[in-house]
């Protein structure tokens, strides 16, 4: 049977590549990702992953296994086999295919909800989360405000009285409380080591809480196309000692300030290199600043909310942006009046 | 008169054939290049026509039919020629990605992010959609032995809305360019604030015009199905296709309105300045994600159900036996047809709402999972102590059975939110999209072709071309989709033009390769086609049932007659066809002919087809003398048309009667030929039937 011999050529190639393809990624890359995650938010989706992956098993071995065996078995060439035309129902066989799939979704869902639950974005890490989930807090919250802007994140740390472009910092063993928004079009914030992503939208603020176990950088990329540079949005987001938070914090407090022009300036779209350039900065690398007024993140929010219309030479992102002509609102109170 | 009062916004910097004089590159070569080879195609064709003296052939016999049997064609054709856009597109863009290390690749990015959408928007509406569409358009009269639709001129207007988008989104190549935000087109991304145009409105207009026709479909497969069955079938005799074609229709008119509305909304923003989606004044992009998914989760199921129905024929087709479990396939089709408006939230699990909002959406989207798994293990029962022949139909299947079967579990995987928020966006969902769709959606329309290809033409297509072809797609397909998977799950964003981690390119050009391969298995389609009427003579099956098949169009000669059948069958059991072979007594004859009516050729579907497409280019470029006459145009049309009566053709019994009783004729004259010799010049389509005992 040559049509036969090309099936199983076919499936031999195909179960080659997929072993193959689940080998896990060469260790070329040291910088923590969702199957290296760096704290327990992470930890808890790649157990997820696990065990989804092992539940579902129950269902869809059979076919992997079921399929060609029975296409063997019972193909035309071999007069041994049963041949039952007018066969066509069994209610045994019924409640298991019925039963099995079913059986697998009430796991499946029970398994999920708990999760979902349990590591809500939106939920504060706090003492009752740590002893659910074993880990340690070690240290008072830090609150990031995340500002997406083309195709750069603007970090802001509003307690702290510093900001950063192109570079997260944080401490481990903290809980990071996140703001995020956008001064442009949606973005998706994802730091996959920490935890998975939450759309940034702008007028609005979504929330994501995070904690770093251990030492170690992880990427914060924006993974909703927001145009040409959008490849550029990456930035390390690095879980340090608590010593050397406070020694970033130090650094960027002596630097230049994010005041409402350097901010119109930042917005442009461009990278973190073009950011550089336009606000006559020298050397490479991320940005910081000092950060002279804390509610700069309400403000951003609240550019959208003033019940006036927003031109294009107003809103970052657009063509027509014009760092001269766009103003930020003077208070944060457009956010406030919204809901979250 | 200013020349913006005749050309709107249309200025010659938006010919994009010119670019690449302009400013010589590879990017623009490539973009030019694609606009030349649109224009210099149709060029030929139109010379060919002319040449040839078809033009009387095409208007006669193919643009003003309302036959059902060749406006399916005519789909399935379309499909095809923007397949062939789609692929070219898809092999581009893999080169590309795999050249993207570190950036530096050969494209702009401008050119790449419209090469991403124009790719969906191509692969959704105008390949997978026509595809459909075609096929339903196709099979339905024909398995529940009708003689055409219920609104024959409708389905014809519906093949001229989809033309008009087709054709927008090809204008865009060589005028202007199409948008870049994917074929989701989210704002604000999309709005006139960060994109005034033109491509945004391409998009719209495309989809916005497109759309009507394919909900005029659905209404119109849906009444057929409801009200044109013949005597005796009841819902529960119908075939299996008939009844995913039943369950997508209604999918189709539920959820195409909400794409519609979406597009319209976008069309308010761009065009008067509403502020539906902006940024600014209340606009909220959330409310558009919603309205865009509650149509875009049903349409995964308008597109997968019927290729669900055309793997429940072939099975028992070649597996000689009868369907395993047919009522809890209807069961299970029904299901997914209700729980699919039920899970459109699982496309944005990160857009900040409560975690009991996501867990109930987690939850049905996962239950959702135990239909699709329920027909799964039907097709396996079926083909259970079969007598299995291995042809191309069933290679596609078990391409299908191990590859769908991945795609079902990564689609589980990212049901749960929790995984979700870690892949969602990235390469995973490329890799799981594609792995729903080409083995699902793609095998089961490609299998179909080979299976009904003789039923329209009259000669089967050639076995050996045809499976090395399904093999190539199989292979294609692992190696280009699989490793997105790995990749996704190291946090590669989709559509994103560059990645700066060197553990991705043996990924890469894994899946550069499978392009390549996936492109051989597109050619390999056309090689088994020239093969195929190359040697028409020893694969003809003029008899119309060269697989022993066991539905109502194997009972009639191949290709059928305009009327399909001489007088309406009477139908007492499922399979009837096979039923009756397996008793013994099949091709049962009329005692009497009637004359036959059937309605008369029309212009309105190529009337609909030209002046909206006029109306969608003129709203894009802002021509606004146009867009007007375009819309007088059409509205005066059926106006004036709608004092009319409508014409019909009368077939006369005893023409009915003399094509009839030749076709018995031939089939005494021919022995039937058993399995053994089904690819075989024996096999002239009088089929013996394997099947040893009733069914």
């Amino acid at each position: 049977m040559r049509q036969s011999e090309h099936t199983w050529f076919a499936l031999f190639a195909f179960t080659v590549l997929a072993a193959a393809i689940y080998t896990p990624a060469s260790a070329a890359t040291h910088s923590a990702d969702f199957m290296r995650p760096l704290g327990p938010i992470a930890d808890m989706q790649r157990t997820e992953l696990f065990w989804a992956t092992v539940i579902v098993m129950v269902a869809i071995l059979p076919v992997f296994v079921g399929v060609p065996w029975i296409l063997w078995r019972y193909r035309r060439s071999n007069d041994k086999s049963e041949y039952a035309p007018a066969w066509h129902f069994d209610t045994k066989l019924e409640l298991v295919m019925w039963g099995v799939p079913a059986a697998i979704v009430v796991a499946f869902g029970i398994w999920l909800t708990q999760a979902v639950f349990r590591i809500d974005p939106y939920r504060t890490i706090d003492a009752e989360m740590a002893e659910g989930m074993n880990f340690e807090i070690d240290g008072p919250p830090v609150v990031v405000d995340v500002v997406g802007l083309d195709w750069k994140w603007l970090f802001i740390y509003p307690d702290e009285g510093v900001a950063s472009v192109g570079e997260m910092v944080i401490p481990v063993g903290r809980p990071v409380s996140m703001r995020l928004t956008t001064d442009t079009v949606m973005q998706s914030f994802m730091a996959q080591g920490l935890a998975g992503q939450i759309y940034a939208m702008p007028g609005m603020v979504t929330r994501l809480n995070v904690l770093a176990e251990r030492e170690g950088t992880t990427v914060a990329e924006n993974t909703q196309y927001n145009g040409t540079g959008f490849a550029s949005q990456r930035a390390p987001a690095r879980a340090v000692t608590d010593a050397e938070f406070s020694a970033w914090i130090d650094t960027a407090r002596a630097a230049p300030p994010l005041d409402d022009e350097t901010y119109a300036q930042l917005a442009k779209s461009g990278d973190v290199a073009a950011a550089r350039r336009d606000l006559g900065r020298t050397g490479s690398g991320p940005l910081a600043f000092a950060l002279p007024d804390p509610m700069l993140f309400g403000r951003i929010v609240g550019r959208y909310r003033t019940g006036a219309p927003v031109p294009p030479e107003q809103q970052p992102g657009s063509h027509s942006y014009d760092p001269e002509a766009a103003r930020l609102p003077a208070t944060d109170k457009g956010m406030s009046d919204g809901n979250d | 008169m200013e020349m913006t009062d005749i050309f709107g916004r249309l200025s010659w910097a938006d010919l994009v054939l010119l670019d690449v004089f302009r400013s010589p590159s590879v990017d623009t070569a490539v973009s030019s290049g694609a606009a030349w080879i649109m224009v210099l195609g149709a060029a030929a064709v139109l010379v060919w026509l002319t040449v040839a003296g078809r033009w009387g052939w095409l208007w006669r016999d193919w643009l003003t039919t309302v036959d059902h049997k060749k406006i399916g064609i005519m789909y399935i054709t379309l499909g095809f020629i923007m397949m062939a856009r789609g692929i070219a597109e898809g092999v581009v863009m893999r080169s590309y990605q795999a050249t993207a290390y570190q950036g530096g690749a050969f494209l702009s990015e401008e050119h790449w992010a419209e090469l991403f959408s124009t790719h969906g928007t191509v692969m959704i509406f105008f390949v997978a959609m026509p595809f459909i569409t075609g096929f339903m358009n196709y099979l339905i009269p024909l398995q529940i032995g009708a003689r055409d639709m219920a609104f024959p001129v409708l389905n014809q207007i519906s093949l001229g809305l989809t033309g008009t988008g087709a054709a927008l989104v090809m204008i865009s190549l060589a005028l202007g360019g199409f948008e870049t935000g994917g074929w989701t087109a989210y704002p604000p991304f999309t709005g006139a604030d960060f994109d005034p145009g033109p491509g945004p409105d391409y998009w719209v207009w495309s989809i916005v015009l497109s759309g009507f026709g394919s909900m005029f479909s659905g209404l119109n497969f849906a009444v057929t199905i409801y009200k044109m069955r013949a005597p005796g079938m009841d819902y529960l005799k119908m075939p299996v296709f008939c009844w995913t074609a039943l369950c997508t229709s209604i999918l189709l008119i539920f959820a195409l309105p909400p794409l519609t509305v979406a597009g319209l909304m976008q069309a308010l923003d761009r065009l008067l300045g509403f502020h539906f989606f902006t940024n600014d004044l209340g606009g909220n992009m959330m409310n558009y994600a919603n309205l865009f998914w509650m149509f875009g989760h049903p349409e995964v199921y308008i597109l997968i159900l019927p290729a669900y129905g055309i793997f429940s024929e072939l099975t028992a087709t070649f597996a000689a036996k009868r369907l395993y479990g047919y009522r809890s396939l209807v069961m299970a089709t029904m299901s997914i047809a209700v729980i699919s408006f039920g899970v459109w939230l699982h496309h944005f699990f990160t857009m900040g709402q409560s975690p009991s909002i996501n867990a109930a959406f987690g939850i049905a989207t996962a239950i959702i999972a135990v239909p699709t798994g329920v027909k799964v293990y039907v097709w396996m029962a079926t083909l259970w102590r079969g007598r299995i022949r291995m042809t191309t139909p069933m290679v596609y299947m078990t391409g299908f059975f191990i590859l769908f079967t991945i795609g079902g579990f990564s689609g589980i995987i990212l049901a749960n939110p929790a995984i979700n928020w870690q892949v969602h966006n990235t390469q995973f969902i490329v890799a799981h999209f594609h792995n729903v769709l080409l083995p699902g959606l793609i095998f089961g329309i490609f299998a179909g072709i080979h299976i009904w290809f003789p039923k329209a033409y009259g000669f089967r297509l050639h076995e050996r071309a045809g499976t090395i072809t399904a093999i190539l797609w199989i292979v294609g397909f692992a190696m280009t989709f699989l490793p997105l998977y790995a990749v996704g799950l190291l946090g590669y964003p989709r559509r994103s033009a560059a990645f700066d981690d060197p553990a991705f390119l043996p990924y890469m050009y894994v899946s550069l390769t499978g392009a390549f391969i996936l492109l051989a298995a597109f050619c390999g389609l056309f090689v088994t086609l020239w093969i195929s009427i190359r040697n028409r003579d020893s694969l003809a099956v003029p008899l119309g049932d060269p697989w022993d098949g066991r539905t109502l169009e194997w009972a009639t000669p191949s290709p059928p007659p305009p009327w399909n059948f001489p007088v309406i069958p009477q139908v007492s059991s499922l399979d009837a066809f096979a039923k009756e072979k397996a008793e013994g007594k099949p091709y049962v004859q009329p005692a009497e002919y009637r004359d036959i009516e059937l309605p008369a050729p029309t212009s309105a579907g190529m009337v609909v087809m030209v002046s909206t497409t006029a109306l969608g280019f003129a709203l894009t470029w802002w021509i606004w003398w146009l867009a007007a006459a375009a819309a007088f145009g059409l509205v005066a049309y059926f106006f004036v048309r709608s004092f009319f009566e409508y014409p019909h053709i009368v077939i006369p019994a005893i023409e009915v009667q003399r094509v009839n009783e030749a076709w018995i004729e031939a089939l005494h004259l021919c022995t039937p030929v058993n399995r053994d010799h089904e690819d075989d010049p024996r096999n002239r389509g009088h089929a013996a039937t394997d099947m040893a005992i009733a069914s």
